[in-house]
């Protein structure tokens, strides 16, 4: 079965993109395609390369990109949330006239119409948070 | 260009889809509904039905006489008009949702069809996805 995934809340927020994540590797484990995670509203959060939590805790942004590196997930940020909570890639900061380049490897920034996509491609679509 | 070849892809391969997005927070959830209405907005835009449900305490999304720019915020009702324009014209509520904030569809913006509680669970049905936010 084909599935897309949308993560609406942040890592700090709930556990909700934990349980994404966790989802995601069982579905694949079990011979399901999960083509493309759509990250909305506080969800962004996960794609910034810089988190840094204390050695003893997950750091679920790295997880992310090794998961999407193994099995050839698409994983789209949204630009417009994104932007709206300062999170942008090298090009576009340029584009804006700013300095940075926050997006972590593997993301990458997309529109909606990349979510309305999955949605109608998917056999099942979930939202997490 | 992109949208095109996007548009064009997608109306090859598959058929429209039924949507409903069930909302539940509060107009000014910080930018929550508002992004919600994008997505709503998009789905329409490439040809989707698309119908919405406010549950919960969503009915004050469309709450008569609010006055949010008095506190520098954007009108969320006001977003609401502009799906017409996406051929969004399915708006339904929960009849217990309304009466236990003392509303009825009188007191919301535009014309909205009440559903009672019981009935909810079938009314989903008719779905072929279901979004929640």
């Amino acid at each position: 079965m084909r599935f897309a995934i949308q993560v609406n809340a942040s890592p700090y927020q709930s556990n909700t993109g934990h349980s994404a994540y966790r989802f995601i590797k069982a579905a694949v484990a079990q011979g399901h395609e999960v083509f493309r995670v759509f990250f909305y509203h506080e969800g962004i959060y996960h794609a910034f390369k810089h988190t840094t939590p204390p050695d003893d805790e997950l750091n679920l942004t790295p997880c992310w990109s090794e998961l999407a590196k193994q099995h050839n997930i698409d994983l789209v940020v949204c630009i417009s949330a994104a932007q709206r909570r300062g999170l942008l890639c090298g090009d576009e900061a340029q584009r804006q006239g700013k300095q940075g380049d926050d997006l972590a490897t593997e993301f990458r920034i997309g529109g909606l119409g990349q979510w309305i996509e999955a949605l109608i491609e998917a056999d099942r679509v979930l939202v997490f948070g | 260009m992109y949208l095109a070849s996007l548009l064009s892809k997608i109306g090859q391969i598959k058929p429209v889809k039924k949507i409903l997005f069930a909302l539940r927070k509060p107009p000014h959830s910080g930018a929550y509904v508002q992004e919600m209405l994008d997505i709503i907005m998009t789905v329409a835009a490439f040809d989707q039905e698309v119908s919405i449900i406010l549950l919960d305490n969503a009915v004050f999304q469309l709450k008569k006489q609010q006055q949010p720019e008095l506190a520098n915020l954007k009108a969320t009702a006001a977003i609401y008009k502009a799906l017409p324009l996406f051929g969004i014209n399915d708006l339904y509520t929960e009849t217990e949702s309304l009466q236990e904030r003392g509303l009825n569809v009188a007191s919301l913006e535009e014309s909205v069809i009440a559903i009672p509680r019981a009935k909810i669970g079938d009314f989903f049905k008719q779905f072929d996805l279901v979004l929640t936010g």
